[in-house]
C-alpha cells in the first residue's frame, strides 16, 4: 500500500471506528503484509459468484479439509525453506509413516497408539537421516532430500509389500469429523500452524532458521551451531510430514504405498505461495496455511465448475504464477 | 566449490558403475528365465515383457506359458525391468536365438519400434501385447478391448440405479489411453439410457486420495447424484469413502481393474461392481496368435482380449 499521503479520515474519528472499519482496516493490513491472503480472498470472491454451492458451511469444512495434508507438509517444508534449504521427501515420508504405523498394529500387534508413535519416530528419523546428509556430509540439501525421496519411497514399498495396509481406529480418528461436523484433519492443520509459527517467532531455533536462511556464514560466525539447527530443522520437517501421513491414511482408512506421490511439489508451491522466498531468509507459516488454502480453493472450485480435466492443469499453474507473481511485484513496490 | 563437487561427481559415478554391474548380472540371469524343456519341440516363441515386478504381467506370463505348454512349443521369457535398454539386447538375443516368432509387451512404444525393425525386415512374426509398437507394422497388437470395458461399466451402473437418475465419472490422468478409452466406451454406453444425465466428468488422476476429495466435491455441487463410474479401483474407492454409508444404498459405484481391494469391497457391498482384465487371457492370445501366424493363418491387426464384470452375484 502506498502511504505517501496521510489517510483521509471522515467521521467517526480516530478512536470511535465502527467494528466494520477495525475488520476492513486489519484485511487490509494482513493482505498487504501477504498477498497471498489478497489472492485468496479473490478467489474466493471470484468462486462464490461462479457457484452456489461454494459459499456453503460444508463446502468451506471441505476446503479445509482437502487443504490439510499439503498444508501440514508445507508447514514442516516452511522451517527448511526460509532456512535457506529445500525438502524433497516430504510426501514418500508421509507414506512411509502411514505404512509403519499400519503395520505395527496389523502385523506386529503393538497397541494403536504405541504404532502411531513409531510412525512419528519414522518420519523424524528420516528427517534426521537428510539433516545429517547435508549439515555434516555437506550435501546440497537437493539431492540429500532427493535421496530420501526414493529411500522413503522404497522403504514403504519394501515393508508394504506393494499392497495397501489397513489402518488401526487410531489413525482413521485423524480423518474423522468431532460431533459429526468438526474436521479433526482442520484441527490438526491448524494447531500444528500455531506450532509453527511458535517455533518460528517464538524461540531459539525459530531465530536461527531465519538468521541460517538470510546468511549461513554471518550466523555461524554469530556463535549458531549451524550443523545442529539445521538437523533440528530437517527432524521438524520429517515429524511434520509424518503426521501429515497419518491424516492421509486416517482419511482413507488405509496406509497407500503410492499415497502423497508428488505432493512434495504442491507443499513447496503452497509455502512459496504463502510468501517465502526460495533463497531463504523470509516466510511465515500463517502464508504458507493461506498459499495450502490457495491451492485447495482452486482444485475445489475447478471440480464444482466441472472445467476440462485438460485445462485443469493449466489453470493451477496460472494460479501459483500469478500468486507468486503478485507478492513478488508487492515487494518490489514497498 | 570444485572440490566438494568433484566428490560428489566421483561417488555418483561408482555409484552407477555398481548399479551398472548389478543389472548387468540381473539382466543375464532375466535372459536365461526360459520355459519348458526345448528338446521336444521345434517352434520356439520369445516373450519379452516389460517387467515381472507386477502382478499384472506376471499373470500374462502364465496364461502364455500355459498356451505354449499346451501347444507343445517352446517359450523364452525375458524381464526388462522396465528398462528399454535391456529390453534392445533381450530382443536382440532373440534374433541371434532365431527364434520363429516374437512376443513383445514393450516398455516403451517407440523404443520397440527400432528395436524390431531388424527382425521384422528378416520377416520374424512379431505380436504386441497389452501395449502397442510405434514406428513400425507389428503382426498383430493384443489387448484389453477397455472401450468396451467402459460399455460394460455403463451398463453395470445404468442397471444399479434402475436406468435412471445423474451421474458422475472420476477420469484418470488426463491424456492416458486407458482414461481415453474407458471414458469413450462409459460415454457410448450411457448415451443408450436417456434417462441418465452425466452431469460431472472430472480428473482424479487413478488415486484413491484425489478420488476422495474430487467425489466430496462433486457430490456437494450435485447433492442429487445416484450413480458414480471411476475409471480405475483405486479412484472408486477414494468415492466411497466420500459416501460413507451411503455407499452401495444411496448412491452405486462402479470401478474398474477388479484389484484385491475392489473385490473386497465388491464382497462388503459399498462397490457395486468392477470391470476386471484378464491378464493370463492376454498371454494366452498372443501366443494364439503367433502360432496362427507361423502357420500362414490370417490373424487381425488388433486383437481385443474381453474383459470381464464382477459383481456381488
Amino acid at each position: 500500500m502506498p502511504s505517501d499521503a496521510p489517510p483521509i479520515r471522515t467521521s467517526p474519528r480516530p478512536g470511535e471506528q465502527t467494528n466494520a472499519q477495525r475488520l476492513t482496516e486489519r484485511l487490509r493490513s494482513a493482505a498487504s503484509r501477504n498477498g497471498a491472503l489478497g489472492a485468496l480472498l479473490l478467489l474466493g470472491a471470484a468462486m462464490a459468484l461462479l457457484s452456489p454451492v461454494f459459499l456453503s458451511t460444508q463446502n468451506l469444512l471441505n476446503v479445509g479439509v482437502q487443504a490439510a495434508v499439503i498444508a501440514i507438509l508445507a508447514l514442516g517444508q516452511t522451517f527448511v525453506i526460509i532456512s535457506g534449504g529445500i525438502d524433497l521427501s516430504v510426501g514418500s515420508v508421509a507414506a512411509l509413516t502411514a505404512i509403519v504405523t499400519g503395520l505395527m498394529v496389523a502385523d506386529v500387534g503393538l497397541p494403536p497408539l504405541l504404532a502411531i508413535l513409531l510412525g512419528l519416530a519414522a518420519g523424524l528419523a528420516s528427517g534426521l537421516v537428510s539433516g545429517v546428509l547435508i549439515a555434516y556430509g555437506r550435501l546440497p540439501a537437493f539431492i540429500a532430500t532427493l535421496a530420501m525421496l526414493s529411500i522413503a519411497r522404497g522403504l514403504t514399498l519394501v515393508l508394504s509389500g506393494g499392497v495397501p495396509v489397513a489402518q488401526p481406529a487410531a489413525v482413521t480418528w485423524f480423518g474423522s469429523s468431532l460431533w459429526g461436523w468438526l474436521p479433526v484433519p482442520v484441527l490438526v492443520m491448524v494447531a500444528l500452524g500455531l506450532l509453527a509459527a511458535f517455533i518460528l517467532n517464538r524461540t531459539y531455533t525459530g531465530r536461527a532458521i531465519y538468521a541460517i536462511g538470510g546468511n549461513e556464514e554471518a550466523a555461524r560466525l554469530s556463535g549458531i551451531n549451524v550443523g545442529r539447527q539445521k538437523l533440528i530443522i530437517y527432524g521438524l520437517a520429517g515429524t511434520f510430514s509424518a503426521v501429515a501421513g497419518l491424516v492421509l491414511a486416517g482419511r482413507l482408512a488405509s496406509g497407500q504405498p503410492q499415497a502423497a506421490a508428488g505432493y512434495e511439489l504442491d507443499a513447496i508451491a503452497a509455502v512459496v505461495i504463502g510468501g517465502a522466498s526460495l533463497a531463504g531468509g523470509q516466510g511465515r507459516a500463517f502464508g504458507t496455511l493461506v498459499g495450502a488454502l490457495v491451492l485447495a480453493v482452486i482444485r475445489n472450485g475447478l471440480n464444482l465448475l466441472n472445467v476440462s480435466s485438460f485445462w485443469q492443469q493449466v489453470v493451477i499453474g496460472a494460479v501459483i504464477a500469478l500468486a507468486v507473481l503478485s507478492d513478488t511485484l508487492r515487494k518490489r513496490r514497498n | 566449490m570444485t572440490k566438494p563437487f568433484l566428490r560428489l561427481a566421483a561417488v555418483t559415478l561408482a555409484g552407477t558403475l555398481a548399479l551398472a554391474a548389478c543389472s548387468s548380472d540381473t539382466g543375464t540371469d532375466a535372459t536365461i528365465d526360459s520355459g519348458t524343456g526345448a528338446a521336444t519341440s521345434e517352434v520356439s516363441l520369445g516373450l519379452a515383457l516389460s517387467t515381472l515386478n507386477n502382478p499384472f504381467f506376471v499373470s500374462l506370463r502364465d496364461g502364455a506359458q500355459a498356451a505354449a505348454d499346451e501347444a507343445g512349443v517352446e517359450l523364452v521369457v525375458t524381464d526388462a525391468r522396465d528398462d528399454a535398454t535391456q529390453q534392445a539386447d533381450q530382443v536382440q538375443n532373440f534374433s541371434a536365438q532365431q527364434l520363429d516368432a516374437v512376443l513383445i509387451n514393450p516398455v516403451d512404444s517407440d523404443a520397440a519400434g527400432a528395436m524390431l525393425a531388424p527382425l521384422i525386415q528378416s520377416g520374424t512374426p512379431i505380436v504386441a501385447v497389452d501395449r502397442a509398437v510405434t514406428g513400425v507394422e507389428v503382426d498383430s497388437f493384443i489387448a484389453s478391448d477397455n472401450i468396451a470395458g467402459g460399455k460394460l461399466a455403463a451398463e453395470a451402473l445404468a442397471k444399479a440405479i434402475g436406468e435412471t437418475g445423474k451421474v458422475i465419472v472420476l477420469q484418470g490422468v488426463a491424456g492416458t489411453s486407458a482414461s481415453r478409452e474407458r471414458g469413450q466406451g462409459f460415454s457410448e454406453g450411457i448415451a443408450a439410457f436417456p434417462n441418465i444425465e452425466v452431469v460431472a466428468m472430472q480428473p482424479a488422476d487413478f488415486d484413491r486420495a484425489q478420488g476422495l476429495d474430487v467425489a466430496t466435491n462433486l457430490l456437494q455441487a450435485n447433492p442429487d447424484v445416484v450413480g458414480i463410474f471411476a475409471e480405475n479401483d483405486e479412484m472408486a474407492l477414494g468415492a466411497i469413502q466420500a459416501l460413507g454409508s451411503r455407499a452401495g444404498t444411496d448412491v452405486f459405484v462402479v470401478g474398474f481393474d477388479g484389484t484385491d481391494d475392489g473385490v473386497a469391497a465388491i464382497d462388503a457391498g459399498t462397490l457395486y461392481a468392477s470391470i476386471a482384465q484378464q491378464p493370463e487371457e492376454l498371454g494366452r492370445a498372443a501366443v494364439e496368435a503367433a502360432l496362427a501366424l507361423l502357420a500362414g493363418d490370417p490373424v487381425d491387426a488388433v486383437v481385443g482380449v474381453p474383459v470381464v464384470v464382477l459383481t456381488a452375484d
